[in-house]
């Protein structure tokens, strides 16, 4: 007998139990949309591919099903490695291939006709030029992602290292 | 008013569940390397056990004393404590997903955390009153939040510290919990 009450009991409050947790896992689904924005948001939104997924929407999903590590963000460095490590508790690790010197990009201005096909593929809209006038970068904002070169119908755009800012000399 | 305060300050620091009762040891020594993940642990611990304690309360005497079913306590105890851990692991992941994602396995660990079994069976046998054991399972866990805290930040300490080759990791780690532990000896007789 006491057997008997004592299988209906656990058995009782295991059904319950797992019934409980079935609905609750149907009605609170995954959320994993809101962590994919919230790591969107931290990205710098350039759009530039170079953590090798098209954008950073694309980054940000890669990240969230575990293909991508949180290093690979060229323009965002080492501010958004730390960001996202705050955000998903990953450890801090420097930021992926790091170019010894920044590279820009830079028209030949003689050569350029004036296409505008560069301006329009330019993540961070650092080209100013207007149709049929020259087109230049303005160095200070371009992020080196390269683009810009393939609509070149011309090939005058070369990536080229930043010359290094002129310091004055210590007295 | 005067006893809840009496058994959560006893439960906190008098008899600490992992210092002087020597219950989840596991998290304590597993969860300790980084302060966030420690914070994070300390707040799940703390959330789960105040719950699971009013929850077992419950189940033992509206629902195994009237059977009399009393010597399922364990199991039903175990059964109950999974579900509550399991609910909270579906809410985290819904409702706060990068913390889910922070926590990672340390949430359905909590589950193995003898500390919470400890605490639901010390309440029965100690035959307290729902308030009271709800009281002391929320403190049992600012206990084990506050201790576990405390030594994420002194291994973190640790780290930068000119350690002999032969004590690195976890030796050196140990033997900081037992000079913690000696430490907590001296809230020993305190309110009694």
């Amino acid at each position: 007998m006491e057997m008997i009450s004592a299988l209906i009991v656990m058995g009782a409050l295991c059904l319950s139990g797992g019934l409980a947790l079935a609905w609750a896992a149907r009605k609170f689904a995954g959320n994993e949309n809101a962590l994919v924005v919230q790591i969107e948001e931290l990205l710098p939104q350039t759009q530039c591919a170079q953590c090798g997924y098209p954008g950073c929407k694309p980054y940000a999903e890669a990240i969230v099903a575990g293909e991508a590590d949180i290093n690979q963000c060229q323009p965002g460095g080492e501010r958004v490695v730390k960001a996202l490590g705050q955000l998903l508790g990953a450890d801090y690790r420097p930021p992926a291939k790091v170019a010894e010197k920044p590279m820009v990009a830079f028209i030949r201005e003689a050569e350029c006709i004036g296409c505008t096909l560069c301006i329009k593929a330019c993540p961070v809209d650092c080209i100013i030029g207007a149709p049929k006038q020259m087109h230049t970068v303005i160095t200070a904002d371009c992020t080196g992602c390269t683009l810009c070169i393939p609509p070149c119908p011309v090939n005058c755009i070369d990536m080229e290292m930043l010359p290094p800012r002129w310091q004055p000399e210590r007295p | 008013m005067k006893e809840v305060l009496l058994i959560l300050l006893s439960a906190t620091l008098v008899n600490n569940f992992v210092l002087t009762r020597f219950l989840g040891v596991c998290p304590f020594m597993g969860v300790s390397q980084r302060l966030e993940t420690a914070v994070g642990m300390a707040m799940a611990v703390t959330y789960v056990l105040t719950l699971t304690s009013a929850a077992t309360w419950m189940l033992n005497a509206y629902i195994l004393v009237p059977l009399s079913a009393e010597h399922l306590r364990l199991m039903a105890f175990i059964v109950l404590i999974a579900v509550v851990v399991q609910m909270t692991e579906i809410l985290v992941r819904h409702f706060m997903p990068a913390l889910h994602r922070a926590m990672g396995l340390f949430l359905p660990l909590i589950t193995t955390n003898c500390a919470v079994l400890g605490v639901t069976l010390l309440n029965v046998g100690e035959q307290l009153g729902f308030m009271a054991a709800t009281v002391q399972g929320f403190g049992a866990s600012l206990g084990f939040g506050l201790v576990l805290i405390v030594f994420a930040g002194l291994r973190d300490r640790l780290d930068g510290c000119d350690v002999p080759e032969a004590f690195k990791g976890t030796p050196i780690a140990l033997i900081t919990a037992g000079i913690m532990a000696m430490a907590f000896l001296g809230f020993d007789g305190m309110g009694r």
